[in-house]
């Protein structure tokens, strides 16, 4: 006979088709760093997933390489959320140091599942509790003691999908994918999910509401990390040299560029179209991408904050000096090394006026994975065609946490390589000024090295100079170089990533943001409206400088919130300095920046006190 | 009537040494740089180097201007204080087919350029890397640089108490193919060595004593013309052979290293020095430090290893840049993108 351990009344234990919540919670796997915990938290999102019902995960992880707690949840919603909820309904304690304070931080009426020794029910008794013999499920069919600690995770996988109702069938196709083509490891963790399927089904009574029930929501839909998804826009804009320094959150970026890199990019012949280096250190890293990028390479780098705070010195000359190349920041909480596996959105104005001197940088903000592919191919183009280091800002919560997405689209444009001289050319045009505004919209030509004619060359320097790339300290002929790359950034203005109109319903009140606040924000939106009814517009800011639309946007509304992840109001402040005086007053802020991925219910509960709702 | 000029001597690819000339130097008259840049014109020229197919890199300082004063015909980047080593890199990485000389000075390789210069050397990435060492910061008006030795004295009387740091015993240790020792006023020796250079495959760092006529050439450096002229203890004698030449000297193989380039030139090195094995990296780093010892300045190749892989064999690359590749060959077709989506259904 079953053997449930009842830590609540009957009454309310008892499950009928009316309390059942469906396709609507967030699972909370507490572990401990180093456990090999991933794979299984993997299966369980992919069964989910599976069973076609939407489905986020996010990794809440110490820097540490082993020992210390941490937790991944995964949200269920049929509604489509994917963004961070804050209270999670289902918690499964693996890790006994954190067991009690995650227990105690259930909402009630939540669920615990946890080793069976926790004896955690003492605690309280408005939360229904399944303790598991998870070390002894898992000697029975793992007789190798020293792989018992991996597999463990797996008999947790079991006994959630048991109790959520999930299709066994459907989670072992998820073990299958996960362990690809290596039968003994599927037997070994399969054989762990069915033992913990089993346990449950024969001795735990099923006394929590939460199910999950099949839907048609995930159907060709795709699931990937945005450090995966921007690594492979830029293999399919064609990078050949990538250079970079390991720092978290960015280092998979360029993990997941090699490997494809590798798999697509070898000749017959065995050679590479392509070359990576691990530099020394974040200036290295900056300064071979620009000496690619002057040298004619479609270039790149990845980093996070202190990174970025390295690469000062060669951004001012990149903007100066006019070389192409791409940075990709995956942004973490700083200063300094401030917490390296927490989320933030602080980096946003350091990388927009990144240097010394009058610098400002373009900036490409992609919000979703698809983004982060489609901005990962498209900034090589801007770079190219603008003559500058383009930034590529994404975040921690968007880089390194799996996403569902549509599957991303074939790039059907040809690559635009920009304005480079050929040899031909030359012969026609008898020579050229390197800096020197010929088409009026502030991009000049210039030519590569090894470009076969004797007018091909031109002296490339971070010092004043004219627009013959000719040495100067005269005021007017620097004026002109510096006024010719302001007008170069408007035209910036219009190439860049337009701006979306999420919603543009006539509200009085408008919202603006970017990156990974554009899931909760959504949310929010629908929260606004269900419990005040209140109908709220949305913009969502794509790259700055920022396009005109944008101001359209904010002289239209009365009010205008900012959601962001930074303390300081940094994309407000940008736009304060970008929009007429008369519509900066308009701006307030919602922030958030304790390293959490922002929330619906934070944004909806500070708006509400905002307006006095 | 008159008689027509006579054409100017031209080199083996037909240009004339003015197509190899650059822009008017705006260093001090009588600074030991601008008899490097006249030495590098003069070993490009001889060498029949296309001046298009040649990258002039440099990063900050008196040294770093002078790809400025040759080569008009050549890219050039004079790029920021100190890391020339990584826009270098990235430039090559770009295009390997280049000739690419990279002209540093003492404060931007052995202080702020340290951290950079220590990974070129031990990625051997194909390049000349030419320090113009004078000892002292010029232009910031005349701060001991870091290869400064001890005990010798600014115009101001400070004493510098810091030991120097040896860039070509370091260049050996790291990893450089070729390493050497020159002075700026030793036309002879700095031609022979540069021509060797450009036919090298492999990283070659040639440290240049060039006095600074302005802030370091009186009584009591060691960097001054009067202190290399007394102290200048040459440990071979450089002679170049190009492979286009067809020169046939006899020598006395005991006395002479010749050591075969990859391009099919030789580089001839007379024994001053009893028995000096320029490939023998710990005998090089052990005669340099003993002349230290010594107070001599050692001159000429220290050290040089023809069959090492550079940096971009060990990549494996294309033989064509990469920079210019065509799209067909960068971007992967639709059906890559296609079937890595599948994949993650």
């Amino acid at each position: 006979m079953a053997t449930g351990d009842l830590a609540l009344g009957q009454e309310q234990g008892a499950l009928n088709a009316r309390s059942r919540v469906i396709n609507d919670f967030s699972i909370n796997v507490a572990t401990v760093n180093g456990s090999g915990s991933q794979s299984a938290n993997s299966v369980l999102l992919k069964s989910i997933f599976g069973m076609g019902v939407p489905v986020s995960g996010k990794n809440l992880f110490p820097s540490n390489i082993a020992g210390l707690p941490t937790w991944y949840t995964i949200r269920a919603s049929k509604d489509g959320y994917v963004a961070r909820k804050r209270d999670t309904e289902i918690l499964v304690a693996l890790n006994p140091e954190t067991a009690q304070s995650d227990f105690m931080g259930l909402p009630a009426g939540a669920a615990a599942i946890y080793e069976e020794n926790m004896n955690l029910k003492q605690h309280r008794s408005d939360v229904v509790c399944y303790p598991v013999p998870f070390d002894k499920i898992t000697a029975s069919v793992c007789p190798e003691a020293k792989l018992r600690k991996l597999v463990k995770n797996m008999v947790y996988v079991g006994v959630v999908a048991q109790l959520l109702s999930l299709d066994l069938a459907v989670v072992e196709k998820s073990v299958k994918k996960q362990f690809a083509k290596k039968q003994k490891v599927f037997d070994l963790n399969f054989g762990a999910v069915k033992a913990g399927y089993d346990f449950a089904q024969e001795k735990l009574v099923k006394q929590d509401p939460f199910v999950i029930e099949k839907m048609d929501q995930t159907a060709g839909k795709i699931i990937i990390d945005g450090n995966a998804a921007a690594g492979m826009g830029a293999v399919f804009a064609g990078v050949t040299v990538v250079a970079w320094y390991p720092i978290t959150p960015s280092t998979s970026l360029i993990e997941a560029t090699t490997d494809l890199l590798k798999k697509f990019r070898v000749t017959p012949e065995g050679k590479a179209t392509f070359a990576v280096v691990q530099a020394e250190d974040e200036l290295a890293a900056i300064g071979m991408v620009l000496g690619a990028g002057w040298a004619g390479a479609r270039s790149m780098t990845s980093t996070s904050g202190p990174g970025i705070s390295l690469m000062a010195e060669f951004a001012g000359l990149g903007y100066f000096a006019e070389i192409p190349g791409v940075i990709f920041d995956v942004q973490r909480t700083g200063p300094s090394t401030g917490m390296p596996t927490r989320t933030s959105q602080a980096d946003l104005l350091s990388t927009a006026f990144l240097s010394h001197g009058d610098t400002k940088h373009v900036c490409l903000l992609p919000s979703s994975v698809k983004e982060c592919f489609e901005f990962g191919y498209e900034a090589f183009n801007l770079a190219e065609r603008l003559q500058t280091p383009v930034f590529v800002l994404t975040d921690l919560d968007l880089g390194m946490n799996n996403w569902m997405s549509d599957p991303f689209e074939y790039p059907d444009k040809p690559l635009d390589r920009g304005k480079v001289l050929t040899a031909e050319d030359l012969k026609k045009l008898g020579g050229f000024a390197r800096y020197r505004d010929v088409d009026g919209d502030a991009i000049p030509y210039r030519t590569l090295p090894g470009t076969d004619h004797p007018k091909a060359a031109y002296f490339t320097r971070g010092s004043g100079h004219n627009d013959a790339a000719g040495y100067t300290e005269k005021p007017d002929e620097y004026q002109a170089i510096m006024d010719r790359l302001t007008r170069k950034f408007e035209t910036a203005r219009t190439l860049v990533p337009a701006p979306i109109a999420v919603k543009d319903s006539g509200s009085k009140i408008g919202f603006l943001a970017y990156g990974s606040t554009d899931f909760a924000l959504r949310e929010s939106m629908d929260q606004i409206k269900k419990e005040h009814g209140q109908d709220v517009d949305y913009m969502r800011i794509r790259a700055y400088p920022f396009a005109h639309e944008i101001h359209d946007f904010v002289a239209k509304h009365e009010r205008v919130y900012v959601v962001e992840q930074d303390r300081d109001a940094q994309l407000a402040s940008l736009l304060k300095l970008d929009l007429p005086a008369d519509q900066v007053t308009k701006l307030r802020s919602i922030l958030h920046y304790n390293g959490l991925p922002i929330d619906a219910r934070s944004i909806t509960e500070e708006f509400a006190t905002k307006e006095g709702l | 009537m008159a008689t027509a000029a006579p054409a100017p001597k031209t080199n083996h690819i037909g240009l004339p040494i003015v197509e190899y000339r650059g822009g008017k130097s705006t260093l001090c008259a009588g600074c030991g740089h601008n008899a490097i840049s006249e030495r590098i014109i003069d070993a490009m020229f001889e060498m029949g180097v296309q001046p298009e197919r040649v990258m002039k890199m440099s990063g900050i300082g008196c040294s770093s201007k002078s790809p400025a004063y040759f080569m008009s015909r050549s890219h050039s980047f004079n790029s920021v204080h100190g890391r020339m080593p990584s826009v270098s890199t990235g430039a090559i990485l770009a295009n390997h087919t280049m000739t690419t000389i990279g002209v540093s000075g003492d404060g931007d390789t052995a202080s702020i350029g340290m951290g950079q210069f220590v990974h070129l050397l031990r990625r051997n990435l194909p390049m000349i890397y030419i320090i113009e060492d004078n000892g002292v910061y010029g232009l910031t008006k005349g701060q001991f640089s870091a290869t400064a030795d001890i005990g010798s004295k600014l115009k101001t009387g400070v004493i510098n108490d810091l030991p120097a740091i040896d860039t070509c015993a370091l260049a050996i240790q790291l990893g450089a193919t070729f390493v050497g020792r020159s002075f700026s006023g030793d036309k002879k020796q700095l031609l022979a060595m540069l021509k060797a250079a450009i036919a090298h495959k492999g990283t070659v760092m040639l440290d240049v004593i060039s006095p600074c006529v302005t802030f370091n050439d009186h009584e009591g450096s060691t960097k001054s013309y009067k202190f290399m002229q007394e102290n200048d203890e040459p440990i071979n004698e450089v002679g170049f052979v190009a492979s286009f030449e067809d020169i046939s000297v006899d020598y006395d193989s005991g006395q002479v290293y010749e050591v075969e380039m990859h391009d099919g030139s030789s580089l001839r090195l007379r024994k001053l020095q009893e028995d000096y094995d320029p490939t023998n990296k710990a005998e090089a780093v052990r005669t340099l430090m003993a002349a230290h010892e010594n107070n001599e300045v050692l001159t000429g190749v220290f050290y040089i290893d023809t069959s090492k892989p550079t940096f971009i064999d060990l990549l494996n690359v294309v033989d064509e840049p990469l920079g210019t590749l065509p799209e067909s060959l960068t971007r992967p077709p639709k059906s890559a993108l296609d079937a890595l989506m599948a994949n993650l259904q």
